[in-house]
């Protein structure tokens, strides 16, 4: 998958947990902008782990605060 | 200078959420339900807290070892003949022949070749977990994992992959993920504390061995009462042999405080120099080994006490439920009975009218709690008699229809 598709993939993923319907740009960050909690996080991150089949760790969850590094990362992920 | 303001650069500023929730909580009239003081201990179920004669219901004293005759008369002996400290490290000149007896009666509680005991059971998991799993390997743990487990994984170097509580499914996914060639370190609790409810350990310990994971398994909760021999859930599931590290406590079924690790593993020697939190602490004193090697070989021949702890258990899971309570488990499945509050301000209410009436519970809240939940948590003990768990039922009922929690 290319950017552009992990992009389009997560943003789906992300659809249910966005309770208050932000619109979700590259800078959106994930604990102020849509005020995620640890436990949404873990069910997230979950569900795309599941989609991609990879691992994102909670050391690499430490480094991803909004959209746009996520995507990114997970777009590394899937090739390794 | 005001409470609510932070003057710049203060560092107490991150806290201000946190002191703002506990002053709203405190204006409200309820009495602090982190500042109890004890004045007196009775006995291992009666205490006299801010002057009320008081029921323990809340103190994980499982088998009511902490007033045992043989138990005090060891601790005794001890300070007369050792001292009060040891005033040093377990690898220079703190180690006793008290701790090498201690150590003795887990391996022979356990059946295993190698047992380490810690200054405290939260040092025990912060060092063994952060000592083993280093840089490149991964630790999969349980989501609802303790606060020691969580704060080890932190220490140490290793890549932490959580999965949701209990989910086997979850986890297997997780381990098939891992990179080959990665060590992998899979940590699970026997008892999780804040609900009561038990793990999976059959399914979960068998497909962390297929995955090549070794398995640690905290037994905190379980030591003494759980299992043919009380060696926890792992044995009352059949997997303690394929478990790598049990960890465990003193301050629970033992009675006193400290923590352990016991293991099979023919290196785990090395762990006494390598290990951080075991080596650069002073070890415990000379009077609390002692307690926790003649508790630990009480709790050997504690099957008596074990069953009276069970019924107690059973009795309080289903009278709480029959008058309407939420619980944390369908069916009792430790000594701790979790009653699912609807939110922190009733929650506290709740435990201060328990309080009026004479018991103790333990409120349990955010970021402790799993999903938010805040919790009265009931925390059965050996020595509470059949009479005891009945008055404990009719203070719930009363305190529950004054508030507003049953009908």
């Amino acid at each position: 998958m290319d950017r552009a598709e992990v992009d389009a993939a997560i943003r789906s993923l992300a659809e249910p947990f966005n309770k208050k319907g932000v619109d979700i740009s590259g800078a959106t960050t994930f604990a102020n902008d849509l005020e995620f909690d640890s436990l949404t996080v873990m069910d997230f991150v979950a569900a795309i782990e599941d989609e991609f089949d990879i691992i994102i760790s909670m050391n690499q969850q430490a480094e991803i605060e909004n959209f746009g590094q996520l995507v990114d990362a997970v777009t590394k992920l899937q090739d390794q | 200078m005001s409470e609510g303001m932070s003057p710049a650069g203060d560092l107490f500023s991150k806290f201000d959420d946190i002191i703002a929730l506990r002053q709203n909580l405190l204006a409200s009239g309820v009495e602090d339900p982190y500042n109890l003081v004890m004045e007196k201990v009775l006995s291992p179920t009666r205490a006299i807290c801010n002057g009320r004669d008081t029921i323990l219901l809340g103190t994980y004293n499982y088998m009511g070892m902490t007033f045992d005759p043989d138990v005090i008369q060891a601790g005794k002996d001890a300070l007369d003949n050792y001292g009060s400290g040891t005033t040093g490290s377990r690898v220079l000149n703190g180690t006793y022949q008290g701790h090498k007896e201690c150590e003795q009666a887990l391996r022979e509680f356990y059946g295993m070749d190698h047992a380490m005991v810690f200054s405290t059971g939260y040092q025990a998991n912060l060092g063994i977990i952060s000592t083993i799993a280093g840089k490149g390997d991964y630790i999969v743990l349980d989501i609802d994992s303790h606060a020691s487990i969580w704060d080890g994984c932190a220490m140490g170097n290793a890549e932490v992959v959580p999965f949701k509580h209990n989910d086997i499914e979850a986890m297997e996914k997780r381990l098939r993920r891992i990179p080959d060639g990665a060590g992998k370190l899979v940590v699970l609790e026997g008892v999780y504390s804040m609900l009561g409810d038990v793990a999976p350990l059959k399914d979960m310990v068998r497909i962390a061995k297929q995955h090549g994971a070794m398995v640690l398994v905290d037994e905190a909760h379980s030591m003494g009462f759980i299992g043919e021999h009380g060696r926890g859930v792992a044995e009352a599931q059949g997997v303690i042999d394929d478990v790598d590290f049990i960890i465990g406590t003193f301050s629970k079924s033992v009675g006193t405080v400290g923590g352990f690790c016991v293991s099979n593993h023919p290196k785990f020697e090395i762990m006494r120099l390598v290990c951080r939190p075991y080596v650069f602490t002073a070890s415990l004193p000379p009077s609390v080994v002692a307690t926790a090697a003649t508790s630990i070989r009480k709790l050997m021949h504690g099957s008596n006490k074990r069953a009276h702890l069970w019924e107690n258990s059973r009795s309080l899971h289903a009278g709480l439920r029959q008058l309407g309570f939420e619980l944390g488990t369908d069916e009792p499945q430790s000594a701790i009975i979790a009653v699912i509050m609807p939110d922190l301000e009733r929650g506290a209410m709740m435990w201060e009218a328990l309080l009026r009436e004479g018991l103790y519970v333990n409120l349990a809240r955010p970021p402790a709690t799993p999903a938010n939940m805040t919790l009265l948590r009931c925390s059965l003990c050996a020595e509470h008699s059949e009479d005891d768990v009945h008055t404990i039922l009719g203070m719930f009922e009363r305190a529950g229809r004054a508030v507003g929690i049953i009908g």
